[in-house]
């Protein structure tokens, strides 16, 4: 069962109260972008074992949709973060260095 | 103005807890910066209701408020005041960005009464139901099995539920299922 705070209401929210928003901080290539561009935004996603970076929304609370750093392997939810940003915290990193040396995703390490 | 109709007509059930369909209940709904002071001047003299932090719930009979979300509240009062709270709310609002609806006609509210109600509640929904998590005062917006709900505290012994309208029936059986004769938990205190 994942269980993820809400950093907006900061209610333990159960993986059933939640709506997943798939990848997070995805680049929107719109009208303009190559091919290439527009294929890697719509289609193109990671799907690692191990550290992995996700929009939620908190569907059946507050309505806030949010960030999450976990591990896919164990479960292990490394923290929640603000929608407004277009990367982790440095805490978060920082955080996850700790867990699992060495960790890559995306143009994140 | 009609008289309002409940929406099942104040139905109830007796378990191992009572079931209890109750309003009607002036509602309504208030967006916008819930850190101006001027909008929780306006919604605490709405309400005669202090300003709830966070996941805050501050009722008095049918009057109180409901904290939502960052952005929201749920103003209750007197269903026959809610049509001219609404309009006062509007106008001590003035031209701040905030939206105020009266949604009491699209809830349906009902009572959980008794000892086992933590138990009958811990039956539908994923929120922590132990005493240190949920104390009267504090509101939690989770789902009851399928649906969307809101609930608190009143005191110990009765909490307070509400949903849509179009849920109302669903909500009711569901309650009265949890709470049938013999359907015992033993589990948390009230
Ligand atoms: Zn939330």
């Amino acid at each position: 069962m994942l269980i993820l705070k809400c950093p907006y209401c900061g209610v333990m929210a159960d993986e059933t109260e939640l709506s997943p928003g798939g990848e997070a901080h995805l680049t929107r290539h719109g009208p303009g972008s190559d091919d290439t561009e527009f294929e890697a935004y719509l289609f193109m996603r990671e799907n690692p074992r191990g550290v992995h970076f996700e929009r939620w929304r908190h569907a059946h609370g507050c309505g806030k949709w949010f960030h999450a750093a976990r591990c896919t392997q164990t479960l292990e939810v490394f923290g929640t973060y603000s929608a407004q940003t277009t990367r982790p915290p440095q805490d978060l990193l920082d955080t996850i260095s700790e867990k699992r040396p060495g960790w890559r995703w995306r143009d994140l390490a | 103005m009609s008289d309002a109709l409940l929406p099942l007509g104040g139905a109830a059930f007796e378990g191992i807890v009572t079931i209890r369909e109750t309003g009607p209940q002036g509602m309504i709904q208030l967006r916008g910066d819930l850190s101006d002071p001027g909008l929780a001047a306006a919604v605490e003299q709405a309400s005669g209701a202090a300003m709830p932090a966070p996941l805050g719930a501050h009722v008095t009979g049918p009057r109180g408020l409901l904290w939502m979300s960052p952005d929201e509240l749920m103003v209750l009062v007197p269903y026959a005041d809610a049509a001219r709270t609404v309009a006062e709310l509007g106008r001590a609002l003035g031209d701040r960005h905030a939206l105020v609806a009266d949604v009491s006609d699209a809830r349906a509210h009902f009572t959980v009464e008794g000892a086992h109600l933590r138990d009958v509640l811990a039956k539908l929904t994923p929120a922590d139901m132990r005493r240190e998590a949920l104390a009267p005062g504090t509101l939690r917006r989770t789902r009851l099995a399928q649906v969307a709900a809101g609930l608190w505290l009143r005191d110990p012994l009765t909490a307070q539920v509400f949903c849509f309208r179009s849920v109302a029936g669903y909500m009711f059986d569901l309650l009265s299922a949890a709470a049938s004769e013999g359907s015992e938990v033993f589990h948390h205190r009230a």
